[in-house]
């Protein structure tokens, strides 16, 4: 399935959902809404065209000091298929929140964590969001481009 | 009816089973296990916050300090994305040498985890025996590139330099001996029965929930999921050798140590192909924007001395874009995401850790074992911590 043929599909069940399609490199990338990135997730897991049973990489994107500032970026993949996409949403910098996807995908759990705890982006309905690599008394959240490279 | 009151026990971050700096919150009842909290980041040492600040050549020894028994695979997978990044060709003799280095780190890797599993569960001569095969390699490594366990030894379109004289030979040599080394290994577990009971239906995992968790490497193999990177997107040439991908039945402990052996065997026989093919010509792509001149042209010619300059002091701007690259590294899926915005720098350099995303699955395996499980359930995984804290 090239990109459009994947952009149609979706189309078909999100109309307003990809703000933008891009391909580099032979990897193509779907700019979403946020507010349709859960059911989007859910939808490519469980349609048997797409079906991207399996949640290669979750990471954050601090785009300072462009707004909209943070970027969470989700690679997905369909072991049947052996086909690759990337969505990524696009979240404000004043208070970075979107649904968490570990009901969709488990192994987003630690990854979610881990953008919680260098980014900053709060997943919203995360069994656990806690700190995962610093301690839990840390201040401030590292791999943000406004946080000093030396202390 | 009683009160059944629970206990808390801390095993680690000082604990010998749990290979490095990893600490486990158990819950237990009795011996039993209720519940498992790993506790992780006592190595982070903010790998990718730094790689923001290095130009893409200077990151290749942070690559080293990843999963430091496996060096080599991670220098492959990070050239791959950046080579990716630029749209690069890599001469056919740099590939080869890649594919063959990276197969005999899988070997090495996998002794070292074979020998410090079988510890963990009480036998003692495996770490004697797999560490003697390791250290061939390490030596065969250490002519290469002047070290052992930290190579930084490829480049971004090829390798720092060609193989030395007598590699070849030495190589061969540890091929004859290896196949029977093995089997050596296996007449002292395989059919063992204290093995068999401590790892046979311990911390299993059906195929579904591993690929729910997004597992990679043998431990999904071991779940009867035929799913390997080298297969699946080969890359450095991969499609053009014959190799099998060993998979498992029930996904527990047993299944994770036949497949790694069996892994071996068959990375025994890509090295040697390997060998055979081994192409002639150069070690670097021919490309002066990105790739480094000859270090014999740096010592005769000026321009070549003001070439190797630049690239040194201010590295090469690539393309903006972003990238995927990912190989099949010992301990499982190693991906890097690099973030381009056309300047020397990475933008953001994200790592996909397959001992990370493994070992978050560690709490759904060894709940409702027993403590001594947890220890075999642990090696069964294969991290290091050092690329799980980044």
């Amino acid at each position: 399935m090239n990109l459009q043929e994947t952009v149609d599909q979706i189309r078909k069940k999100f109309p307003d959902a990809i703000l933008e399609a891009s391909s580099f490199r032979e990897e193509d990338t779907l700019r979403v809404r946020a507010e349709d990135l859960l059911p989007l997730c859910q939808f490519l897991r469980d349609t048997p065209v797409f079906a991207f049973d399996y949640l290669v990489d979750l990471c954050g994107v601090d785009r300072y000091p462009k707004e909209p500032r943070f970027e969470v970026v989700y690679l997905l993949r369909s072991m049947k298929r052996k086909a690759m996409l990337r969505l990524k949403v696009a979240l404000p910098g004043d208070d970075p929140r979107i649904g968490s996807v570990t009901a969709v995908w488990k192994g987003a759990d630690w990854m979610e964590r881990e953008a919680y705890d260098l980014l900053g982006i709060r997943f919203e309905g995360h069994p656990d969001l806690r700190r995962i690599l610093l301690t839990p008394e840390w201040q401030g959240h590292p791999l943000r481009k406004d946080y000093p490279l030396r202390g | 009816m009683a009160n059944r009151e629970t206990m808390i026990i801390n095993m680690g971050p000082q604990h010998p089973s749990t290979h490095g700096v990893l600490r486990i919150i158990l819950e237990l009842d009795g011996e039993v296990v209720v519940k498992a909290t790993p506790d992780i980041g006592f190595l982070h040492r903010g790998l990718e916050k730094l790689a923001e600040s290095k130009t893409y050549h200077q990151c290749i020894p942070l690559t080293d300090r990843l999963d430091y028994v496996a060096g080599m695979s991670n220098n492959l997978a990070y050239v791959l994305a950046v080579e990716k990044l630029i749209g690069l060709e890599v001469p056919p003799r740099a590939q080869a040498i890649r594919v063959l280095l990276c197969e005999l780190q899988r070997i090495a890797s996998h002794l070292f985890w074979l020998g410090t599993h079988a510890h963990d569960i009480g036998a003692m001569t495996p770490l004697f025996y797999a560490l003697r095969e390791r250290d061939e390699i390490l030596f065969l490594f250490e002519m290469v590139c002047g070290s052992r366990l930290t190579p930084s030894y490829f480049r971004v379109g090829g390798l720092a330099q060609d193989l030395p004289e007598g590699f070849e030979d030495r190589c061969r040599e540890f091929l004859r001996g290896f196949p029977s080394k093995i089997d050596e290994y296996e007449t002292l577990l395989t059919e063992n029965p204290i093995w068999i009971r401590r790892t046979q239906g311990v911390g299993a995992i059906s195929a579904d929930e591993a690929i729910q968790y997004g597992l990679s490497g043998p431990i999904l193999r071991a779940s009867n999921v035929n799913w390997d990177i080298r297969k699946a997107y080969p890359y450095s040439g991969y499609e053009t050798y014959e190799f099998e991908i060993p998979i498992g039945t029930n996904g527990d402990v047993y299944d994770r140590y036949r497949v790694r052996i069996a892994e071996m065997r068959q990375s025994a026989k890509i090295v040697e192909q390997a060998l055979d093919r081994m192409p002639g010509g150069a070690v670097l792509a021919d490309n002066p924007k990105y790739v480094y001149p000859p270090k014999w042209k740096v010592q005769e010619s000026l321009e070549a001395l003001i070439h190797h300059f630049h690239l040194a002091s201010e590295g090469f701007p690539v393309p903006p874009g972003e990238v995927y690259a990912s190989i099949e590294s010992p301990k499982g899926e190693l991906g890097f995401y690099l973030v381009s915005d056309g300047t020397p720098k990475p933008f953001r350099f994200r790592i996909r850790p397959p001992s990370f995303i493994n070992l978050s699955a560690l709490p759904k395996m060894v709940e409702g074992r027993l403590v001594a499980d947890v220890v075999a359930i642990i090696g069964s995984i294969d991290i290091v911590l050092a690329e799980i804290d980044r």
